[in-house]
């Protein structure tokens, strides 16, 4: 049942060839870092040889790797260190050096960079958002070379509308998939926790506007090591 | 719109004038540009190749796409990559727009971090001194041109990089410069509008002579970003976008044009719901409605109309009290009368719920 249902985000995202952008945005209200932690667990997969460089500014890696313990059966041992305050360009370059490091190494295997969140990086920059867009341009540069994935969460709801920082719109226009994690448009219920928003602009261009739509809403409830995902209306 | 402006493109400079420049503008509602962008860039290729053109190759500025990027978008569109460096030389402003991977390769962290490149390309290193970009384009245009005369056409694929290192004055100058350089055929650029303030969009509009700019069908009321409320405009708005007088449509992985007969987009602006009976009036049933003189008008006497309601309007009173003063004996007022009804307390009020007749007894 868990795994019939854990499609359906699956479903929307799809799967693709080489190394993508997915933007994750969330609010005060409906908090987006289960996405994260969905993306995380599927590359740490037992099965998968797949690597994750986890840039943790909001939680220590204790706690991700709680979560972990909580969602895969077999334990999985996070080797990360602290993130140094000494700039953006030096944590650009670990990044760098790691994803090469494993490029290199045999087999063939999908590196995915996260950084969970980009608001609090932007806070480590000392709140210049040119800082972090000049970073993240430079993260999106490996997939050119590497087919490195990225998987960001954002707040939307910090970047006020009337005065739209480029942070949240520029991450828009170079992904290829936002997920958007709003509450309920009514208000809050008990047996769902809010609503996913998927726009996968990728299957757009590929499949030419085909039946397959690529803007996809369905809602959610976090249970304790997974999460329900159900279109409106089906959950009994 | 689309073939005019390839056309334009393609025709290049006058004798005399500055180089045609076009600014395609797209907003996140709607963000097709780079589409756009890639089509305009192909048809010029292939003009260039089929000798039609007056640019006899391209600079290709790559700031938010890389160079492998585009030769993807060649290849896909059955273009020759690995002969195209005879029109087409890369830019790469992507790669290394800060000069970060050098500083990291210089100190040993990593070993290469630069990828391979399909196209003919040459890397900007640092992005902020506007001035090397630009004798780096110049440079570039006048290898492919190899003799004094030849003309080469400049594509930059977005401004809005570009601004993000650079203030707007600088970033103006150079494309000034660049439109009135002997050797530019054309300009084209993208501009992502909603990124920036006003001011950017109408100083780019200034400078070119074309602006192109992508925009939802059905325009969005709120100003709300909330996506879960509308997911079908959301998604037609990924699919197709309005292009001044067309519309476009995303096929497979380029776009396509659409010619959108005036008929059609008045419907389609109004949204009204396709009826049975006409709803719509023709130009000439418009005019013709305008010409109805109505009965309770007052027409030609130079009067502001009025419409007699039943009352008396309050500043009209006024106004005649004032007139009265001042001219006391006027042609006009001596045919006025008055009727003064004092309501009898004993009437019944007209919208009594009463019934009449109540007392009759039949």
């Amino acid at each position: 049942m868990e795994t019939a249902r854990a499609n359906l985000l699956e479903e929307a995202v799809g799967v693709s060839k080489g190394g993508r952008v997915v933007v994750v945005e969330d609010c005060v209200e409906t908090s987006g870092a289960f996405v994260l932690h969905h993306y995380l667990k599927r590359s740490l997969h037992p099965d998968s040889s797949d690597v994750v460089v986890f840039i943790a500014f909001a939680h220590p890696f204790s706690h991700y790797e709680r979560i972990l313990r909580k969602m895969v059966s077999s334990r999985l041992v996070i080797n990360g260190r602290e993130a140094r305050e000494d700039g953006l360009l030096a944590l650009y370059g670990e990044i760098e050096k790691a994803v090469e490091i494993y490029s290199s190494l045999e087999g063939s295997r999908t590196i995915t960079i996260m950084i969970d969140d980009v608001s609090l990086m932007e806070v480590a920059a000392n709140g210049s958002s040119n800082h972090v867009l000049d970073f993240l341009h430079y993260c999106y540069t490996l997939r050119a070379k590497y087919g490195c994935s990225f998987v960001t969460l954002n707040h939307e709801d910090i970047y006020s509308s009337a005065n739209m920082l480029p942070l949240i719109l520029q991450s828009e226009y170079l992904a290829d998939v936002i997920i958007k994690a709003e509450p309920l448009a009514t208000g809050l219920a008990s047996d769902v926790h809010g609503q996913l928003t998927v726009l996968n602009k990728e299957s757009v261009c590929d499949l030419g506007g085909g039946s397959i739509s690529k803007v996809r809403n369905f809602h959610f409830r976090v249970k304790e090591s997974y999460v329900d995902y159900f279109y409106p209306g089906t959950q009994t | 719109m689309a073939e005019t402006i390839c056309r334009a493109l393609r025709d290049g400079a006058f004798e005399g004038e500055h180089a045609p420049a076009l600014t395609i503008k797209d907003t996140i509602d709607t963000p097709l540009g780079s589409l756009v962008f890639n089509y305009i860039l192909t048809q010029l290729a292939s003009n260039i190749l089929a000798g039609k053109s007056q640019a006899r190759g391209v600079v290709l500025v790559a700031l938010s796409r890389p160079p492998s990027f585009y030769a993807e978008v060649l290849k896909n569109k059955g273009f020759d990559v690995t002969s195209s460096s005879k029109w087409l030389r890369v830019l790469d402003c992507y790669s290394d727009p800060l000069g970060w991977k050098n500083k990291l390769m210089e100190s040993g962290t990593v070993r290469n971090p630069y990828e391979e490149a399909v196209l003919k390309t040459s890397l900007c290193k640092n992005l902020k001194e506007l001035d090397k970009v630009l004798s780096s384009i110049v440079e570039l245009g006048k290898e492919i041109v190899e003799e004094e005369k030849g003309r080469f056409a400049v594509a930059i694929d977005s401004v809005s990089e570009v601004l993000r290192h650079s203030s707007l004055p600088s970033v103006a100058r150079i494309l000034s410069h660049l439109r009135s350089h002997d050797q530019v055929s054309c300009i084209f650029c993208l501009l992502h509008v909603d990124l920036h303030e006003v001011k950017v969009a109408a100083t780019l509009e200034y400078l070119s002579t074309m602006h192109a700019d992508v925009e939802p069908i059905i325009p969005r009321t709120n100003k709300q970003r909330s996506t879960s409320e509308d997911l079908p405009m959301v998604e037609q708005c990924f699919k197709r976008g309005k292009f001044h007088r067309e519309e476009l449509y995303v096929e497979g992985p380029g776009i396509k044009f659409v010619e959108v007969s005036s008929e059609d987009g008045i419907i389609a602006q109004s949204l009204v719901p396709k009826v049975q009976f006409n709803l719509e009036l023709s130009e000439k049933e418009r005019l013709d409605r305008a010409k109805v003189v109505l009965p309770f008008e007052h027409q030609g006497t130079g009067k502001p109309i009025q419409i007699y309601d039943g009352r008396k309007c309050l500043n009209e009173s006024e106004t005649e009290k004032q007139a009265s003063v001042d001219k006391p004996q006027t042609t006009e007022d001596s045919g006025r009368g008055e009727i003064i009804y004092f309501r009898d307390s004993d009437d019944e009020m007209p919208d009594s719920d009463e019934d009449p007749d109540d007392d009759l007894d039949i």
